[in-house]
């Protein structure tokens, strides 16, 4: 039987927990907020933007979104603002800022 | 059908695998284990089993290899010795707290240094800590009755941990003895398929093995952990009850050798035991009330069951094949009286440490240790505490 990993918390005794606090689903990052860690904050100025889409793949913790061949806004939640975005986009349209936004 | 043989411990081993026919083998070769992986290549270079042999460059990734195949769902074990099981030292934490239920085939040798590629326990004992089932052998054919008891035991659901599987290096590992193994069905059809509930190449089913956990977790875990290990007491003994159908032959936590009306017992592991068993023997027909109890778990530790053991004796040597440095005795002194004061069976014992990096240790080592046992009850005389057998020392040698 899986254990519904979305019912455990940190109030779940022991005895609940999975073996070896093995995660029965995929995808489960998401639920992890690195944006927390932030210190360094991109700004997107979108009128330099060229939709050349080099920054997106080079994001480590993949916050660029991408729809219908476009980037959209930074996802916060999980930018950790490592500014290689900012270094990869050749028409200066990702700005590094100090500070959490 | 028994099949009568002779073989070294090594080939009685590497015949279980053969047996078993286990899916994964990553491997790095070290004295004494080469044999092991290097026969099991031999059996899958023949056709003789289909296990996928990976050769890797180090023991590190040997274990890594081990526990990968292992979280992906395939029967998987590896086999080493002495520098080998110490770089795999922060690996072996993880293939347990993952609950890996992988078998690891360690035949002792002493660890560096002085350099030396001959047998005591530092090896095993460096690993005591790390979550593993240890289970000690006195000779060929317990290493192959115990490697074929240990999936079943690893891979029991209350377990799911890690087995080393371990026997003296040289001493068990190459030297020949008369072996009865088992029929290939038997193994098989004891030992079974391997169908693990959760794995990693399980399409549609995702798991995470090894998560990163935060402090609100990991606790928790440790604890999940250490029940499985204490588990694994109840399981090792009707696995060991299974294999009794089987094979005839008898396996506890440990055995217990003319103990029962002994004054003095002598408490030791791995290959010396037989060395033990004979002194004892022949102490017997002079009279002497001796007995030895072999442990065979060191791994969960059999505590209040050695304690109960011990209780009806006058006094106890505890023999450790491994120096702790810790000023205090070795691996097993220190645990054996641990277990005697909280169950407050106060006997009298000495820490004995004997055939470090392959010292020997004879019958008549046995015999002057039992007699130090009787000064120590019937004179008052009090022998020193974790002394080395066989030491050349200054005053032996002025005499
Ligand atoms: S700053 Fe780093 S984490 Fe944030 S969007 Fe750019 S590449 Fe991704
Ligand atoms: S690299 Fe710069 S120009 Fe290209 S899509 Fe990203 S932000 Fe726009």
């Amino acid at each position: 039987m899986r254990t519904d990993v979305t019912k455990i918390n940190e109030k779940t005794p022991h005895e609940q927990l999975t073996e070896g606090l093995m995660m029965f689903a995929g995808g489960t990052s998401r639920y992890f907020n690195t944006g927390e860690w932030r210190t360094n904050t991109p700004v997107f100025h979108e009128e330099k933007c060229r939709q050349c889409l080099l920054c997106a793949p080079v994001c480590p913790d993949s916050s660029i979104p991408v729809k219908n061949g476009e980037r959209l806004a930074f996802d916060m939640d999980h930018c950790k603002g490592c500014g290689i975005c900012a270094n990869v986009c050749p028409f200066g349209a990702i700005e590094m800022k100090e500070g959490v936004e | 059908m028994a099949i009568k043989e002779r073989m070294s411990g090594n080939e009685a081993v590497a015949y279980a695998i053969r047996q078993i026919n286990p899916d994964v083998m990553p491997a790095f070769p070290i004295t004494p284990s080469t044999e092991i992986p290097q026969m099991v290549s031999t059996y899958i270079a023949n056709g003789e089993i289909d296990t996928e042999f990976i050769p890797v460059e180090s023991e590190h990734s040997a274990m890594s290899a081990t526990i990968g195949a292992e979280a992906a769902g395939a029967r998987s074990l590896t086999a080493t010795s002495s520098a080998g099981l110490a770089l795999m030292w922060e690996e072996l934490l993880l293939a347990a707290s993952n609950r890996m239920p992988l078998v690891l085939a360690l035949v002792n040798r002493t660890l560096s240094g002085p350099i030396n590629i001959n047998c005591d326990h530092s090896d095993g004992m460096g690993a005591r800590d790390t979550g593993w089932i240890q289970i000690y052998a006195e000779n060929n054919q317990e290493a192959y009755d115990n490697f074929i008891q240990a999936y079943p035991i690893a891979e029991q659901e209350s377990v799911h941990l890690p087995v080393m599987v371990c026997q003296d290096g040289f001493i068990t590992s190459h030297a020949v003895e008369n072996i009865m193994l088992l029929e290939d069905s038997a193994v098989k059809d004891f030992v079974g398929e391997y169908c693990p509930e959760e794995y990693l190449l399980n399409p549609g089913k995702p798991v995470a093995v090894g998560p990163y956990s935060v402090s609100n977790y990991a606790m928790e875990a440790k604890k999940n952990q250490e029940i499985a290990l204490e588990n694994a007491k109840e399981v090792i003994l009707e696995v060991a009850k299974r294999f009794k159908d089987i094979s005839g032959r008898e396996y506890g936590l440990f055995e217990e050798y003319k103990t029962k009306d002994a004054d003095y017992i002598m408490l030791i592991m791995g290959s010396a035991a037989g060395t033990a068993k004979q002194a004892v023997d022949d102490l017997r027909e002079k009279g002497w009330k001796v007995g030895v109890l072999k442990l065979r778990v060191f791994r969960p530790f059999p505590a209040e069951e050695i304690a109960e053991a011990l209780k009806g004796c006058k006094a106890a040597a505890i023999m450790d094949r491994c120096e702790s440095y810790n000023g205090n005795g070795g691996p097993l002194g220190s645990e054996v009286l641990a277990g005697l004061f909280r169950h407050k069976v106060m006997i009298e014992t000495v820490n004995y440490i004997y055939g470090l990096a392959g010292r020997d240790f004879t019958v008549s080592d046995v015999c002057h240790i039992f007699s130090e046992l009787d000064g120590m009850v019937t004179k008052g005389k009090k022998p020193r505490q974790y002394q080395y057998i066989r030491l050349r020392e200054q005053e032996a040698a002025d005499e």
